[in-house]
């Protein structure tokens, strides 16, 4: 929140600069309201991150909380670029990308809470996000698991002549799966319609990217003649410019293709984990937070195009707030499961026999 | 030579033994194969018998106490022979080691051929290798040098096995179908493993009404008589006349005539059911009759007193392969003659494969053993102590005898019974060959 | 009624339901092009063509990951592993991903897909490539695991098992393959998960079990049969479901149960039988139940030890004479 208004005072005071933004905008081929869309977007992102570590903070919410403050641009200016019939598939940290991609925000809350308003009815949590109707295809717990499914996603799509995409989201430390490996190998061999997208943050956890790879991300897809590019990933406007046309490129049968997504996050790993410390050092955090924060580079871009003034800002980002504070009531009043919900959902489908072993289904 | 007392594996699933009585003391005279002591295992009073040949120097468990399988519980050596080492070892050992067992646990096949569904195994039927697994592995092996005739005391409950904690062995099935015909699975006699009570025994006790109030029920199963100094007077010098179990004999003649009418009606009676009695089961029938009359020939002779039994476990020799085993009919005296029937030829049949439990064997108050069939018509048979008598049977032959002053040939067999004086005296064993003869004469007796 | 293989059995079930749905779609490791690295796939590629008859790279993890997403996106896939000792590379796949989509996503994404191939033990084959795989999959809850025995309960099961919306593990066996049996000819005959099949019908004994062991125990009751003792053989046919009520009806019928099975006794499929039988059908046991398992070792190469490691009918009767006290 400190973003919106230190800032205040610099991009009041000069006006002149005004054509820069506009000609970014038109360089990327994006149009004011779009760019505006995108600032919103990534405001509520980051509200609703906020209100997410609050209720953490109060209990509210337990396990493991993977927040995306920081990486806003990336949902926003991907999934933003795709067609509704297109896929997402994602790992863990992915609360703002079921947003973007079309669930709820008080759905995603109330998921959060461990409440029964949430897409996975309280059972999934932070990390198992679904949303089968907007083709949200889940966040995925393992490190690089959801790679291979989403090749399957996108071995579907071409299986039954589709021209959807999927775009599949990993974390930097996902490339040194095997999974990976396989994934990559596989959507290149039967050209699949697969954009493999590496939020690259640069830190695997709590461990540099640089310390446990022998070469860059970007260079991962080069053995599987994958085309690779790297993107801004703090630049929303960059970044929804690239994959919209990436998607194209893929949507008219390119096969697919590899993005290095460059980004920050600005929280530890998880909520239980710290921001700086041994791994990074709180003045790298600071910088990149003070000169690379997405939502500050937008709404100075938009400033300087005269597109957005301060007044304006602040009711998009008391909106934003609104939302996630909704949100939070929503959650907080959605019911918890019933005990018996416990056991429903682990099959889809009954046979004869029995399929439980706890006691539950015990005879005489 | 210094031969060390082993506390030994007495029945295939003991762990440790406890030791009821010494039957030597300290500087004894010792000869390979006297019997030591008596061992308390999980199932029965198990005999510990000497394996060299010495005195007996030093024990080191006391009466009562209890010790692991293999542990040092006594040393047998010459009179001189320095014995320290074994004493040390057993002092640092105590409760000692337990090897040797365990290994043998595994059952090992040799070369059994693999037949996982061989490419098209399913209908071929030769892979498996002939013998049947059951003789095969250590188990077997592991009994026999312990195994003997009878011997040692009944264990300690009326009928049914208990396990350590005092509760009654019985399957699950067992106890369910024993509930649910009103029977009180303590007096149903068990005959799975270690005399577990399982589903036929009880539902034999549903057929044959063994659940009546028996014997065990009406009182205790046996009485300890203290010993007058006459009797000590008696067995002392006895047993250095004959020892250490002075024997005497007693035969008598009966005629079988009304035995061999009341067979030939009860196998007609049977026929449907497909069983039959033997002439030897009217014997043990009225063997066991007679006896619970006579309870003076129904004891044992213990260290210290005689045990007078108020029921009959009968003691039913059977040649086997490699020697002669004498599995127990227990509470024959309650038993109805098919039932006796049935019970021998079952015990018999598992005494020749060898599957005989310990406690099947063991704790006999009364022996038979029967060589008639092999045309035998007179022998003596050895008692089996501690019980005090065992009767020798011969076959039942025609024989000239004068009836009313003119010869007839009638159906007669000799009986021979062996006693042990420290327990029977000659009018005694008398009187009960007298019960026994009438018994058997007129059958109808059996039932008075 | 037609006498065919287990492999034709196999073989007919897939080409029937590939017919009936085109959802449906194999990919394996030389499935294609070879025919399959048991020959079960014989023909199918040139009936099907290569986007439904599948070459993988040797990527266990990843074609199987590939399989849970598209059957996330609605296909219906029929995984083929060469065998599953190789699907240890894949199992978190299996687990974490198709085993437990249904549940995290409360119901948005059912997993209609099948993992196929054989498990067990071969000849001589040693330790990475001689293992019975079930437990490890009947653990998970949201996984279902089938192991047919025979070429009849091959086809109708792996029938059963594609059309089914969870995720079935389906394991076959090596040398099952070439075993011969009647199979019905109708291309609707499908068996349903979680009935198990009364191989041998007997009142003394159950010998329960699953899988190729049905063999053992069949040969096992034959020679008890000679001895006068008459066996229940209780096919289970499928580990999970598990048809309790068919277990329960053979324990209270004789009393008396040794369960055979294939795999490692710690914890092993035996394990959770005895457990439940214990549990359920405590009062109508007369003996302690048995199992009889692989030895609980890696198997050995040298053919004299894998024999001895492996279930046999010997071993069978042993069990048995145990729990019939004799």
């Amino acid at each position: 929140m400190a973003e919106t208004k230190t800032r205040k005072k610099k991009s009041a005071a000069p006006k002149g600069e005004k054509s820069g933004g506009a000609d970014t905008l038109k360089k990327h081929g994006i149009d004011e309201e779009l760019a505006r869309d995108l600032l919103r977007d990534m405001l509520l992102y980051r509200r609703f991150e906020e209100k997410a570590e609050e209720g953490y903070a109060i209990g509210k919410i337990g396990g493991f909380c993977h927040l995306h403050i920081g990486q806003e641009a990336g949902a926003a200016g991907c999934i933003k670029a795709l067609r509704k019939d297109d896929y997402v598939i994602t790992a863990y940290r992915e609360h703002t990308q079921a947003i973007a991609k079309g669930i709820e925000p008080n759905a995603v809350m109330a998921e959060l809470y461990g409440r029964t308003g949430g897409p996975s009815r309280g059972k999934g949590g932070s990390m198992h996000m679904y949303g089968a109707e907007v083709r949200f295809m889940g966040g995925h717990g393992i490190v690089g698991g959801q790679v291979p499914l989403g090749a399957g996603i996108a071995w579907k799509i071409k299986y039954k002549k589709e021209d959807s995409v999927v775009v599949c989201f990993m974390g930097d430390a996902a490339v040194n799966q095997g999974g990976f490996h396989e994934a990559l190998n596989m959507a290149a061999i039967w050209s699949l319609p697969a954009i493999f997208v590496v939020e690259n943050n640069e830190y695997g956890m709590g461990t540099a990217f640089s310390r446990v790879s022998a070469t860059e991300v970007a260079e991962r897809s080069i053995s599987y003649g994958i085309p690779a590019s790297s993107v801004n990933g703090q630049d929303v406007l960059e970044t929804y410019a690239h994959f919209r046309d990436l998607a194209e490129e893929v949507r008219e049968g390119g096969g697919p293709r590899f993005v290095d997504l460059q980004t920050y996050r600005f929280r530890g790993h998880s909520m239980s984990d710290p921001v700086s410390g041994t791994y990074r050092p709180t003045e790298e955090v600071d910088e990149r937070k003070e000169k690379h924060d997405p939502i500050t580079l937008l709404r100075d871009t938009l400033f300087d195009a005269g597109l957005l003034d301060q007044e304006e800002l602040e009711k998009m980002d008391q909106e934003a707030r609104r939302i996630a504070g909704e949100a939070a009531d929503y959650a907080d009043g959605s019911p918890v499961p019933d005990p018996e919900e416990l056991y429903q959902h682990v099959w889809a489908q009954e046979n004869h026999g029995r399929l439980f072993f706890d006691g539950r289904e015990r005879g005489n | 030579m210094v031969t060390k007392v082993h506390m030994e594996a007495l029945s295939p699933t003991m762990e440790e033994g406890q030791l009821v009585r010494w039957l030597k003391s300290e500087d004894d005279e010792i000869s390979n194969g006297d019997v030591l002591a008596e061992i308390e295992t999980d199932k029965a009073t198990m005999e510990l018998v000497a394996r060299g040949d010495g005195v007996l120097r030093k024990i080191f468990l006391g009466e009562g106490g209890t010790a692991a399988v293999g542990a040092v519980i006594a040393v047998i050596a010459g009179a001189d022979e320095d014995i320290s080492d074994v004493e040390g070892a057993a002092a640092a050992s105590e409760a000692g080691a337990e090897e040797e067992e365990e290994e043998e646990e595994e059952e090992e096949k040799d070369g059994a051929e693999d037949e996982a569904a061989g490419d098209d195994a399913p209908d071929d039927d030769e892979s498996a290798s002939e013998d049947a697994p059951k003789a095969k592995g250590g188990k077997a092996e592991k009994e026999q040098p312990k195994k003997r005739e009878s011997g040692g005391e009944p264990a300690p409950s009326s009928q049914a096995a208990r396990t350590s904690s005092g509760r009654v062995k019985a399957s699950p099935v067992a106890r369910r179908l024993a509930d649910e015909a009103g029977i009180d699975i303590e007096r149903v006699q068990g005959s799975g493993p270690g005399g577990r009570v399982i589903k036929r025994d009880v539902e034999e006790a549903k057929e044959k009404g063994v659940a009546e109030p028996g014997v065990a029920a009406t009182g205790p199963e046996y009485e300890d008589v203290p010993i007058s100094q006459m009797r000590k007077a008696i067995a002392k010098r006895l047993v250095t006349s004959i020892g250490p179990v002075p024997t005497f004999y007693l035969t008598i003649d009966v005629d079988m005539g009304r035995v061999l009418e009341a067979r030939r009606s009860i196998n007609a009676m049977l026929e449907e059911e497909g069983a039959k009695v033997s002439i030897n089961d009217f014997v043990l029938k009225a063997t066991a009759a007679a006896l619970k009359r006579h309870p003076e020939c129904n004891a044992q002779w213990h260290d210290g007193f005689i045990r007078r039994y108020n029921t009959v476990h009968l003691g039913v020799a059977v040649a086997i392969e490699d020697g002669l085993i004498t599995p127990i009919v227990r509470n024959a005296e309650t038993k109805g003659i098919a039932n006796v029937s049935q019970e021998v030829r079952e015990l018999a049949g598992r005494a020749r494969d060898k599957k005989l439990q310990p406690d099947e064997y063991t704790g006999a108050t009364f022996s038979v053993s029967n060589l008639g069939m092999f045309g035998i018509h007179e022998f003596t048979a050895i008692i089996n102590p501690p019980e005090a008598g065992i009767l020798a049977v011969g076959g039942v032959e025609e024989t000239p005898v004068v009836a009313d002053g003119e010869v007839v040939v009638r159906p007669r067999m000799r009986v021979t019974m062996s006693c042990d004086h420290r327990v029977i005296d000659g009018a005694q064993g008398s009187r009960y060959l007298q019960t026994l003869k009438r018994m058997l004469e007129e059958p109808a007796a059996i039932l008075v | 009624m037609a006498v065919i293989t287990y492999r034709e059995a196999l073989n007919q079930a897939l080409r029937e339901e590939m017919e009936r749905d085109p959802d449906v779609f194999l990919m394996g490791e030389e499935v294609a092009e070879y025919d399959g690295a048991y020959k079960v796939s014989k023909g199918l590629l040139e009936e099907f063509g290569d986007q439904r008859v599948v070459d993988s790279p040797i990527s266990e993890l990843g074609f199987t990951g590939l399989g849970v997403g598209a059957a996330m996106a609605g296909l219906r896939p029929v995984i083929e592993f060469m065998t599953f000792n190789f699907a240890f590379l894949a199992i978190d796949q299996v687990i974490n991903s198709a085993a437990k989509m249904y549940y995290m996503s409360a119901g948005q994404f059912p997993m209609p897909i099948v993992f196929r191939g054989p498990t067990g033990a071969a000849l001589q084959l040693s330790a990475q490539h001689s293992q019975a795989c079930e437990t490890y999959y009947s653990h998970a809850p949201g996984c279902k695991v089938v192991t047919p025995g025979t070429p009849a309960d091959a086809k109708g099961l792996l029938k059963a098992s594609i059309r089914d919306d969870d995720p079935v593990a389906f394991m076959e066996g090596e040398l099952l393959y070439n075993i011969k049996g009647e199979v019905p000819d109708d291309d609707d005959f499908v068996i349903p998960l979680g009935v198990a099949d009364l191989k041998r019908k007997g009142s003394d004994i159950s010998i329960i079990t699953h899988g190729k062991m049905i063999h053992v125990a069949l040969q096992a009751a034959t020679k008890l049969e000679k001895e006068g003792i008459e066996a229940d053989v209780l096919d289970l046919r499928t580990i999970r479901p598990l048809d309790v009520d068919a277990i329960l009806d053979t324990v209270a019928k004789t009393n008396r149960v040794v369960y055979v099975e294939e795999g490692w006794p710690y914890a092993g499929t035996g394990a959770q039988i005895v457990s439940m039988i214990q549990d359920e059908a405590f009062d109508h046991l007369d003996a302690p139940v048995v199992r009889v398992t692989q030895a609980d070792v890696p198997m050995p190469y040298a053919k004299n030890l894998e024999a001895l490691a492996k279930p046999s009918v010997d071993r069978v009767l042993d069990a048995c004479n145990r729990v019939l006290y004799r």
